[in-house]
């Protein structure tokens, strides 16, 4: 199979597109979103999506946390008594975000400040351990960093969404260049945080409706 | 007196920690259906958090910071936090068990509550004083409760409601805590900044 992914099998469609591989990855993205999905991590999507650079490094960093924390666990998955696991995860996630944070403090103070806790705060976001346990643990290690890697990019995508509705509408800017023209008065309630709340219950109900009208054809 | 009386009033309304800082909203959005469970999740985050704040300050100014490791903040953070609950838990169930019963079920949950962590690391970053890191921790775990038994009285209303077949929650409590943030940061300038 492994050699034949990627190319085109006459009259079946690509072979990458039916793989095992990809239906996992595209779950993380879509079935499993964290946000409208899982219902997970909230607190970073409400709290740094008020400028779309400051949503993108968090789901950056977000993701690449996820992503090797998969593949450590996916690999060493036959060394961790089932007991303890919880802490093993613990301390893995935690050793990758001192790491994440000093790489952050170091590239892009700005940034990192503008973050504050919430950089932080990855160690106790639930999607991270969730994907641990609910998939790493007892999975072959590509499905593991694929998967890890669609429900970061599901979190990131979900980012970028209610950052630009909040950036654009709060500030008439999209990654810090105007967006709006000059007489037009931003919405500065999109910016705080009850701006954040609106947002995210606007994306979540209007995907609800897409995937309810889905369901019901 | 009166700056530590402005920060506590500040903690719970006004920089409310679940509705201007977005911390602990897994357990806000899942677990407020009903006043009573909020009621239970609520106490036992204000205890935890206050115990756990001025423990990870203690940590943190006697023995980090002297000893040169403030890269371990977050790891040594986290593991207090978790044994700290270990610890509350097993000695509630040996000597208070009418407590345990009213919320010992939530305290395993709360190890992995951002709101735990988020408040010793505004401890940490905004660099408070002990005095303050009491009032600072108990002031955050009363907005908390304060927040959560607001919006698990209003979604009890929303049952009544003949709402559209998407408005279901989690979405329609994101904007009902909107609407109620909004209401929250209209006591700012009441206390000061």
């Amino acid at each position: 199979m492994a050699e034949t992914r990627g190319l085109k099998v006459p009259g079946r469609g690509y072979r990458l597109f039916r793989s095992k591989g990809w239906n996992v990855f595209v779950d993380g993205l879509w079935h499993n979103n964290p946000i409208f999905g899982m219902i997970l991590g909230l607190c970073s999507a409400l709290a740094v999506t008020n400028l779309m650079l400051n949503a993108f490094v968090m789901s950056l960093s977000v993701t690449v946390v996820i992503v090797v924390n998969s593949l450590i666990i996916s690999s060493i998955k036959g060394l961790i008594p089932e007991r303890v696991r919880m802490i093993a995860y613990m301390l893995i996630i935690s050793s990758l975000v001192i790491t994440v944070d000093m790489v952050l403090k170091i590239f892009l103070p700005d940034v990192s400040r503008a973050l504050g806790p919430y950089v932080a705060l990855i160690i106790t976001n639930c999607i991270v351990m969730g994907r641990a346990e609910a998939f790493a643990i007892n999975n072959p290690v590509r499905h593991s960093v694929l998967d890890a890697l669609g429900v970061g990019m599901g979190y990131g995508f979900s980012l970028m969404v209610l950052s630009l509705m909040r950036e654009w509408s709060g500030f008439g800017t999209l990654f810090g260049l105007r967006a709006l023209p000059e007489a037009v008065t931003p919405a500065a309630l999109m910016s705080i945080p009850p701006g954040a709340f609106f947002a995210l219950g606007t994306y979540i109900l209007v995907v609800t409706a897409v995937r309810n009208r889905r369901k019901g054809r | 007196m009166i700056q530590l009386l402005l920060l506590l009033f500040a903690s719970i309304v006004t920089s409310n920690i679940a509705l201007t800082f977005f911390l602990g909203m897994c357990p806000f959005v899942t677990l407020s259906k009903n006043v009573r469970v909020a009621f239970g999740m609520g106490m036992a985050v204000t205890f935890v958090m206050t115990v756990t704040a001025i423990a990870n300050y203690l940590l943190n100014t006697r023995v980090l910071i002297p000893w040169g490791l403030e890269h371990l903040q977050f790891l040594v953070f986290i593991v207090t936090i978790a044994a700290l609950v270990q610890a509350i838990e097993m000695f509630l169930d040996r000597y208070s068990p009418a407590l345990y019963a009213a919320f010992g079920i939530f305290l395993p949950l709360i190890t992995v509550n951002c709101a735990i962590l988020g408040v010793s690391l505004f401890v940490m970053l905004r660099v408070y004083d002990l005095r303050q890191t009491v009032v600072f921790g108990l002031g955050s775990g009363i907005g908390w409760l304060v927040a959560i038994i607001a919006i698990g009285g209003l979604r009890k209303k929303l049952i009544f409601c003949d709402a559209p077949e998407s408005f279901t929650p989690p979405g329609i409590t994101a904007i009902l805590a909107g609407i109620m943030a909004l209401a929250f940061i209209g006591f700012t300038g009441m206390a000061g900044p």
